[in-house]
Formats: C-alpha cells, structure tokens, sequence
C-alpha cells in the first residue's frame, strides 16, 4: 500500500475522469483530464450520453413541422430560441412571410427565452464556484418568466409554441400586461446581481485571468454568441446578419473588455450575458410598444409544406451562439437532411485549447463561462 | 463583400475551371462542387486571400445521397471581416469516402469531421483523432445513411426500436 502511494507521488502525472456525473458538467459530459499534479495537461472531452439522433427522426418525419417538438429538446433551456431557428430556416426555404404580429410576438418571446436562459447560465456558474445565494435569486426571476410562458404555450420548458408560417396560437390576454410587469421588476434585479456576484472579491479571483480566448483562437474555433464576444469581437447575428425583424430594434452588443483582467477570459464572458440581458429588456420594451393588437397569428401557416429542390443554411443568434440549420429539400414532404449546427457543440471542442495549464479546479469555471447544454451537443 | 458567383470567378481564375463547378437549385443559396483532391488548397486559399478571408467555418456537414452511391460534405464560410458567405461541396463514392481534412486551416472542423464519420462514414484523410464522437467507439454502421440498418444488440444488451 505504502509503496503504491509513493509510485504515484513520484510519478506525479495521472488520468482521471471529471463526470458523466459531476455536478459541474452541467449534464452528462465527461472530461478526462492528463495531470501533473494539480496542473491539467490535456483535456479530452467525452460527449455523445443523450445522443438521440435528431437529425434522423428528423428526416424521417412525414412532415417539416413535426420537427418541431424535437428542436425543442436540443437546447431546452432555451427551447424558444431553437424553434426560432428552424421556423425561420423553413419559411425562407418556403418563401413565406409571416403576419407583423407573429415576427412581434417571436422576437418577445425569444428575447425573454434569452434571459430565462442567461439567467441559468449565470446561476449555475456562481453556484459551481461556490455562490449559493445567486443561484437562488437568479431562479427567482426565472419562474416569472416560465409562468409568463406557462400562460400562453401551456408548457414551462418545451414549448412546441412557433409554427411555420405563425404561431400555434395567439398570446395569453394578460401577456402584454404580465411582460410590462416583468420588464419593470426586472431592471433592479440586475444592479442586485452586479452587486452579489459581479463585483464579488472571491468571485473574480475565481474567473479573473481564467481561460483565456484569445480573437484569433475563437475564430478559428468557430465560437460565436457570449463566447465569441467575450473576447472582445463586436459579432451578433441580430445585427450581422438580420433575421426575423432585429433590424428595427435600437440595442447595443456587449462585448469583454478585459475589465477585471485578461481581456477573453471567464470573467468577460460572464459579463457579456449580464450585460445582455439589459439590451434583450430594451428590445421587449420596443417590441411590445410595436406590436399590432389585431392580426390572426395562425392565418400565414401554410396547409402543406413541400418546398422546392433546394438546399440553405440559416442562422439565428440563440443565448448560446449561433445556431445553424441546414436542410436539403428534395421536393418530398420530409427534408432530406437536416443538420444542426449548435453553438455548444463547437464551444465544447475549444475547451481543450483553453484549459491547457489550468489548475484542476479552475475546469470548473471555464466550463461553467461556456455555459454549454449537453442535449444541444448531442442532439 | 462578394457575391457566390463573384467568389467563383475567383476562384476559377486562381484554379482552373475543370476542378470546380458552380451549382444551384429552385430555392435556397447555391454552392461550389470542388474535387475531393483540391479542398484543402481551396480552402486555404479562401481562408488567406486579401479578397476573400473566410476565417471561420460555420458549419461543416456530411450527407449521403443514396440514388448516386455518393457520399458529401458541405463547408459553409463566413468571412467576419468581409461579412460574405460561401457554400463548398465535395462529393466522393462510397466505396472510396477519402476526403483530405480542413483541420489544419480552421479548427472547428476537428469535431464536424469526426461527427461526419460517425453519422454517415466519411473519411477524413491526416485527421488528427479520427475517431467516432457521439456514438461508442465499437458501434456498427453511419446511422444517417439512408439504408442504414440498427443492430439489434450492442456489446450484450438490445438496442429497442
């Protein structure tokens, strides 16, 4: 016994597993790390636990909308966002425009997805360095915006709510009303969050200088949302690359300035989803100031969907970056092939290159400052 | 900025016109068929070029195409710089599915290409780990080939339906 210990100690390089089942993997994720003592020499990351194979029942599905439900359990706790994603990529293959009232309620509904969700993100991140209180807060304000879901979709988290061409149905009476009452509460709440966590002494010593992404290794890498942005590159799809109405809407894009630190590190892509969420509070104030009163939201959903031969690729900005599809038509009633381009994905396979000399417990909190959903990078 | 055929005649002027072809459908964004052979010089080349810096690649995906027993991979570009985009494709037979890797030119495509093999079985020649990503290393099959048959028990246990 004595003289294995002592192996080890001299040795001093060993493997060992972070997950499946760790709590800070944020799902079933599982790295294996290369040490030398406390220091990580390589990062492996293990992926693939809920792998369903969305992209085939997607392609065996006798209907483009029934896809729906399925991209709604990609991301799903930004579900809204997803479905955005695929509902725009199919109307363009269509080439359908949607009713003024529809592309209102999406971007609403989408903006306060991306709060709901960076909500979590932030959450979770604190807690996973040991900020319990936070957490609570965070979810807090995160019920509210579920419940104002609840209402209209019937669902707290998988919606099934954008169709193609419309919405299921129109909003819940008390919607406007019940958004104006959020927006409202919700502006202290985030000077109360910069105030626990943000500035927190221990807090930035934990994040400050950690995980460093350079511009030039991000692009490379193809990171795009918070991650991308975090290190400094004024690049959102709203503004970029417009879809759905963005380009109406007066808001700004956050980007990490090396505030506390090196500029792309954990502590920057933090502050990006805090800063974000300022901007999506804006762009619902103008977008229900904007949106009609009457107008049938189901009028514009088309009976049967057979687009024509044809192939593209459509981006939407979801909370976690860019989300693509891209879907080959074959003129039959089911796409030929669907592929899902999730933002988590691609930041899971940049994780090696940033923990690279990082100490053990630091790969905490890069992987929290990625802030990656494992039912998006398995689909 | 440039347009998908402005980037083509580029494109030709630089390579030639036998390897590359120009292509588009009814609906949606045309794309360029490049030989198998010459992906990775075009790649290079629309990555570095002054007139072009694709510096990232958005999405890199395979496709089986069963009618012609060929197998694809479509590259999707994104200059941030220039704010244009290009569509690439390769197709190889499926009794030959070699494919020289772009890892070397943009790094995003390590996982892509791995998830490329693992789904529909195309190989990634000077791939770094050519490995399968979310499926087990000893599975059997692509399951997004067309004919794709499920085994029935993997390593003892049944599969289901």
């Amino acid at each position: 016994m004595t003289d294995q210990i002592s192996n080890i100690a001299e040795k001093r390089e060993m493997t060992i597993n972070m997950g499946p089942q760790h709590p800070s993997t944020h799902g079933v994720l599982r790295l294996e790390l290369d040490l030398d003592g406390e220091v990580i020499k390589n990062t492996r990351p293990n992926i693939g636990y809920l792998h369903r194979c969305f992209e085939k029942y997607a392609e065996e599905m006798d209907d483009y909308s029934k896809v729906i439900p399925y991209t709604d359990r990609m991301d799903y706790v930004s579900a809204m966002n997803q479905e955005h994603g695929y509902v725009i990529a199919v109307e363009r293959m269509l080439e359908i425009e949607v009713p003024e009232r529809v592309e209102y309620i999406r971007v609403i509904m989408a903006e306060m997805q991306r709060i709901a969700s960076h909500l979590l993100g932030i959450g979770a991140f604190g807690l996973d360095l040991g900020a319990f209180t936070p957490f609570l807060y965070c979810f807090i304000e995160r019920e509210k915006i579920l419940d104002i879901f609840e209402k209209t979709s019937g669902a707290r988290l998988l919606y099934n709510y954008y169709a193609i061409g419309g919405m299921i149905k129109d909003v819940h009476p008390d919607f406007k009303k019940d958004t104006n009452e959020f927006v409202k509460t919700f502006r202290p709440k985030i000077k109360e969050l910069n105030d626990l966590l943000s500035g927190n002494k221990i807090f930035i010593k934990r994040t400050a200088n950690i995980g460093v992404l350079p511009e030039k290794v991000a692009l490379n890498y193809g990171a795009s949302g918070p991650v991308l942005r975090g290190s400094g590159v004024e690049w959102d799809l709203r503004k970029n690359d417009p879809y759905s109405i963005y380009d109406r809407f007066d808001f700004e894009i956050p980007i990490g300035k090396g505030e506390m630190g090196t500029l792309g590190d954990c502590w920057d892509r933090y502050i990006v989803r805090v800063r974000e969420m300022e901007q999506s509070l804006r762009i619902i104030e103008q977008a229900l100031e904007g949106m009609p009163d009457e107008g049938d939201v189901t009028e514009g959903i088309p009976k049967r969907i057979r687009p024509k031969e044809g192939e593209l690729y459509a981006r939407s900005e979801t909370p976690r970056g860019e989300l693509g599809y891209y879907i080959i038509s074959d003129k039959s009633a089911s796409p030929f092939r669907v592929k899902a381009r999730a933002p988590s994905f691609v930041h899971l396979g940049l994780l090696p290159a940033i923990s690279k000399g990082a100490l053990i417990a630091d790969m905490v909190a890069i992987v929290g400052s990625i802030d990656i959903v494992l039912g998006e990078v398995d689909r | 900025m440039k347009t998908p055929e402005e980037i083509f005649n580029y494109l030709t002027n630089q390579f030639g016109e036998e390897d590359l072809s120009f292509e588009s459908r009814d609906i949606g964004q045309p794309w360029i068929t490049v030989l198998a052979s010459k992906i990775r010089e075009v790649s290079k080349f629309l990555r570095d070029d002054s007139e072009l810096l694709f510096d990232t690649l958005m999405c890199l995906s395979g496709i089986h195409y069963p009618k012609e027993e060929e197998l694809g991979v479509a590259y999707h570009l994104h200059s941030t710089k220039l704010t244009h985009n290009i569509a690439l494709k390769v197709r190889v037979p499926e009794s030959k599915p070699n494919v020289p890797s772009v890892e070397s030119i943009w790094k995003t495509a390590n996982w892509h290409e791995r998830e490329a093999w693992d789904m529909v079985g195309v190989v990634f020649d000077d791939h770094p780990n050519h490995k399968r990503i979310l499926l087990p290393d000893d599975w059997e099959g692509h399951p997004l080939r067309k004919d794709y048959v499920q085994q029935e028990f993997y390593q003892g246990m049944p599969t289901g339906e």
